[in-house]
C-alpha cells in the first residue's frame, strides 16, 4: 500500500467546483436558450441586447469559467470511465494527458470564442 | 405462504471440488427464519459438511455476511419470506478469496485496518489516567454514525472500486477512521491523513456509494469518505499556500 499523496485532490476540487456550477448554470441556460425562446415561451432579446451583454467582462469572466470549470470536471469524470468503465487504469498516463489536455484544449478554444464577442 | 423454501447453496469444498458449484435445499418456511435460520436447518439436519460463520444471530457480530440472490447482506437479518416461493441464492461476499463454501479470506480488511489507527490517539505525551475526557452529547453526534460500523465487510463486498482494485484502503476502514478523527478527544487525525489521504485512500473512491446502500448498520461510509474527501482537499491546499506554521 503506498502512503505518498496524491495530486488528485487538486483535481477533484475542481471536479466538484466544475460539477456545482454546471449543475447551476447550464439548465438555467439551456432551458431559456433551448427551449424558452425557440418555443417562443419568452420573448427572446433581440441580437444587439445579447451581444452587449456577453461582451460585458463580468458575462465573460463567468461565462469563461463555466467552460473551464465544466470541462475539468468531465476530465475527471471521464478519466474515471475509462479507468474503471473501460477498465483501462493502465494507460493512466496517456488518459490523463488526453482528458486534461482536452480540457485545457477546450478551455483555449472557449476563451477565443468569448473574446471574439468583444 | 408454501411451507418450504429451496436455497441454493454455493459449494466448494477444495479438497474435493475442482470447480464451485450449487446445491439445493429444501428447507421449512416459517415466518421468524433468516437465511441463516435455513442454513443452521441445513447443516443439522440435512448436510453437515456445509461452512459459513455465524456467531450472535442479531446483526451485531458481523460474521455472517453473504451474497444473497445477488445483494451483499447479513444473512441473520435477511428474512426468508421475504424471498418466497424462492428460490434463495446464498453466495459467498464478493471480492473476496473463498476459503470453502460461504466462508471468504478476510486477511486483507484485517492487514488495512490498523493502518487507519481505529482508536482514540492521546494528545498527551503522558495522559493523566485518571482523568476524565469528557464529551457533550452534540459532539458525540459528530461521530456516533460512523461508530456503529460492525467490521461485517458487506461494504466491501458491494464496492466496484474495491472489486477493481484491491489496493483502496475500502469503506468500512475510511469510516472507522473518521469515527476517530471527528471524535473531539482524539488527536490522531494527522497520523492518519497519510494513509487516507493517499492515492489508494480517499481519493480511490469514485462514489459510487453501493457501501452505503449495502451497510445493515446504516453508517454511510461513502458520506464518510465524501466528507473526508472534502479534509484532505482542504489540507493539500493549505500546505501548498501556507507557510508551514500557519496551517
Amino acid at each position: 500500500m503506498t502512503t505518498k499523496r496524491s495530486p488528485e485532490p487538486f483535481a477533484w476540487l475542481l471536479f466538484s467546483a466544475g460539477g456545482m456550477v454546471a449543475a447551476l448554470l447550464v439548465p438555467v441556460l439551456l432551458l431559456l436558450f433551448g427551449i424558452a425562446f425557440p418555443l417562443g415561451l419568452l420573448s427572446a432579446p433581440d441580437h444587439a441586447y445579447l451581444a452587449s451583454v456577453v461582451s460585458h467582462p463580468i458575462t465573460l469572466l463567468v461565462l469563461f469559467g463555466l467552460c473551464v470549470l465544466a470541462l475539468l470536471h468531465w476530465a475527471h469524470r471521464f478519466r474515471y470511465t475509462l479507468y474503471d468503465g473501460l477498465q483501462l487504469k493502465k494507460y493512466g498516463v496517456p488518459i490523463t494527458i488526453c482528458c486534461y489536455g482536452g480540457a485545457i484544449v477546450g478551455s483555449v478554444v472557449a476563451a477565443v470564442v468569448l473574446l471574439r464577442a468583444l | 405462504m408454501p411451507e418450504t423454501i429451496t436455497i441454493e447453496v454455493w459449494r466448494y469444498r477444495p479438497e474435493q471440488d475442482s470447480e464451485p458449484a450449487w446445491d439445493s435445499y429444501e428447507v421449512p418456511l416459517r415466518k421468524e427464519w433468516a437465511v441463516l435460520d435455513g442454513l443452521n436447518h441445513i447443516k443439522d439436519q440435512l448436510d453437515g459438511t456445509l461452512s459459513y460463520r455465524w456467531s450472535c444471530r442479531m446483526g451485531i457480530c458481523g460474521s455472517c455476511g453473504m451474497t444473497v440472490n445477488g445483494e451483499p447482506k447479513l444473512s441473520c437479518s435477511t428474512f426468508l419470506t421475504d424471498y418466497a416461493p424462492g428460490p434463495v441464492r446464498v453466495e459467498p461476499m464478493r471480492n473476496f478469496p473463498v476459503i470453502r463454501d460461504l466462508v471468504v479470506e478476510m486477511g486483507d480488511f484485517m492487514a488495512k485496518l490498523p493502518t487507519v489507527k481505529p482508536w482514540l490517539v492521546s494528545g498527551d505525551d503522558e495522559p493523566d489516567e485518571d482523568a476524565e475526557y469528557l464529551q457533550t452529547p452534540v459532539e458525540m453526534d459528530d461521530y456516533k454514525r460512523y461508530s456503529m460500523c460492525i467490521n461485517c465487510m458487506l461494504c466491501y463486498s458491494a464496492c466496484p472500486v474495491y472489486a477493481l482494485d484491491p489496493e483502496f484502503i475500502g469503506p468500512a476502514a475510511i469510516a472507522l477512521a473518521q469515527r476517530y478523527n471527528l471524535d473531539s478527544r482524539d488527536a490522531g487525525a494527522e497520523d492518519r491523513r497519510d494513509v487516507l489521504a493517499s492515492a489508494e485512500g480517499v481519493w480511490a473512491c469514485t462514489f459510487v456509494g453501493e457501501c452505503s446502500v449495502a451497510c445493515p448498520k446504516d453508517v454511510d461510509p461513502a458520506g464518510a469518505i465524501q466528507r473526508y474527501k472534502l479534509t484532505a482537499a482542504t489540507k493539500a491546499v493549505k500546505d501548498l499556500l501556507l507557510p508551514r506554521g500557519a496551517r
